[in-house]
């Protein structure tokens, strides 16, 4: 038998940005086959167009800053496939490529890139959307009616949380207008257990997050399983408020962070303004993050809480 | 008094370029950011600012040696506050559409941080023509810099630049450019730019003068 002498890590994951990346992007494979099964080839596009412009505002800001370029850590890629799905099918071409301008160069790349970032880069490009072309992104013109590829056109509708009618069961398997990647709730689960099983994301931030949502919708009096298959919350909950960076270090503060986020989502629906509060929600979860990994540090391991208050008061 | 009286030329170029106020001071951030919502606001500010300037940095040179020191912010102010009224009022009766437009912010000159570092850092040290120089200066920079900015703003928010159409009827606004965040968005970008070329004159210059750096 051979010992080894050596500095701390002593046991090592293969897991490295690209193999987490891959993940992501496997756990995302059946919500994007779903919303193209949905809504068809302009779907397809929207989806290609942005992540294209993603990894290509990425190597272009890395080549023009002279860093070494790391698209191939999929990180861009990963980032244009959940704004892809954060869009409405009837996006024109130009509005993937501005939203993955400002995800990638001003939202990552202008605070310093990969784990720099202080939001959640597909989130800010879908809030800045939501605020240029209001139009296009809700309302009664902005979501497809699912065709299905039947070849019949297309007819813009409200989504569900601005009135259309749905059943439950046409919620839970997309049938329904709305964003892309939001609509079948199936999908997003099967990606769910995908992360949980790959250990890609942690049960805490999804799970307490909707747990909330859901207790706080039905204290408000909704009926809480329709507000979770309705609009982007659980898509939100699932694939952006787990994103690495933007999220708590520790168990404590995940929970905090995602109570919050859920607390907001339904303030935001119940007495806001506009009918979805995902994106906002998340943005504000996202910005209260750096003060929750403040206060809640983990204990030094051997020391007890008694010593260290009697630091802070001799200090 | 600086011993080597500078040129009225200098003075009046200090304040667009070396010490322009809003991006190179970073003074005047509230007009900025409010009244860049379109080119001819940013333009109307500017000018209204300017006449403030020049007549406060005047008035105040002259008086400078009768003012006692212990009250000299609120004598400043009171002298400030003379031009902004006059400015408010011809600015009501010739040019009312503008003067609607931007509201409250003319009233607000009068806290102008601009206007009262001027008055204390140069007008209250400095002779009187070269006091107006430097509010001519300090004017003009601030006009420059905040049209800039509004007509970034005008054309992305707006598809517009002094109210003409540039990318004709096909063009969808980004309305966020009129929006404060907008407004935060392009002003930063600005001074970004701003910030990166006089970096680059300032490492040329060294250059020039043989100056080995790492």
């Amino acid at each position: 038998m051979k010992l080894y002498l050596s500095t701390a890590p002593h046991i090592r994951s293969g897991a490295n940005t690209q193999v987490l990346m891959r993940d992501v992007l496997i756990a995302l494979l059946p919500t994007t086959v779903a919303g193209i099964y949905y809504f068809g080839l302009s779907a397809a596009m929207v989806i290609a167009i942005s992540i294209f412009s993603c990894v290509l505002f990425e190597y272009l800001w890395q080549r023009i800053t002279k860093q070494p370029v790391r698209i191939s850590d999929l990180s861009a890629a990963v980032t244009g496939l959940i704004l892809g799905l954060n869009l409405p099918s009837t996006a024109p071409w130009w509005m993937p490529v501005i939203g993955a301008l400002f995800a990638i160069v001003i939202t990552k790349q202008l605070f310093g890139g990969i784990g720099d970032n202080f939001l959640n880069p597909a989130l800010l490009a879908r809030a800045v959307l939501l605020a240029s072309w209001p139009a296009r992104m809700t309302g009664a013109t902005a979501y497809a009616v699912p065709t299905c590829w039947s070849g019949a056109d297309a007819v813009t509708s409200a989504t569900p949380l601005a009135g259309y009618e749905a059943s439950t069961m046409d919620l839970f398997l997309g049938n329904i207008p709305g964003s892309i990647g939001e609509v079948c709730k199936v999908a997003i689960l099967i990606g769910l257990v995908y992360l949980l099983v790959r250990k890609v994301i942690s049960w805490r931030i999804p799970v307490t997050f909707l747990a909330v949502f859901a207790l706080l919708s039905a204290l408000v009096g909704q009926n809480a399983l329709n507000e979770l298959l309705m609009g982007g919350v659980l898509f939100g909950a699932v694939f952006m408020a787990t994103d690495y960076t933007t999220s708590p270090m520790n168990p404590r503060g995940q929970f905090i962070y995602a109570a919050l986020c859920g607390v907001l989502v339904c303030v935001i629906r119940n007495f806001g303004a506009y009918p979805e509060g995902v994106t906002y929600a998340i943005l504000i979860g996202n910005i209260v993050t750096p003060l929750i990994d403040k206060y809640d540090k983990p204990r030094l391991y051997g020391r007890l809480k008694k010593e260290k208050k009697e630091v802070t008061a001799n200090a | 008094m600086p011993k080597k009286e500078k040129s009225l030329s200098s003075v009046f170029m200090n304040g667009i370029i070396a010490e322009n106020p809003t991006l190179r001071l970073v003074l005047g951030t509230c007009p900025t950011l409010a009244t860049t919502t379109s080119a001819i606001n940013a333009v109307g500010m500017g000018a209204a600012a300017t006449f403030v300037l020049v007549g406060s940095n005047v008035v105040i040179s002259l008086l400078r040696n009768i003012i006692p020191d212990k009250v000299r912010i609120p004598a400043f102010i009171a002298v400030i506050c003379t031009f902004v009224t006059m400015v408010q009022m011809f600015m009501q009766a010739f040019v009312p559409s503008l003067y609607e437009s931007l509201g409250m912010f003319i009233p607000l000159i009068v806290v102008n941080c601009i206007i009262l570092a001027r008055a204390e850092a140069f007008a209250s040290k400095n002779g009187v023509a070269a006091s107006a120089a430097d509010g001519l200066g300090m004017g003009c920079g601030f006009t420059l810099a905040i049209t800039v900015i509004a007509i970034i703003r005008e054309i992305l928010g707006n598809g517009t630049v002094f109210g003409l159409n540039v990318f004709g009827a096909g063009y969808e606004p980004m309305l966020l450019m009129i929006l404060a965040p907008g407004g935060f968005l392009v002003f930063g970008g600005v001074l970004a730019v701003t910030n990166l070329i006089t970096a680059r004159a300032e490492a040329k210059k060294k250059d020039e003068k043989g100056v080995i750096h790492a």
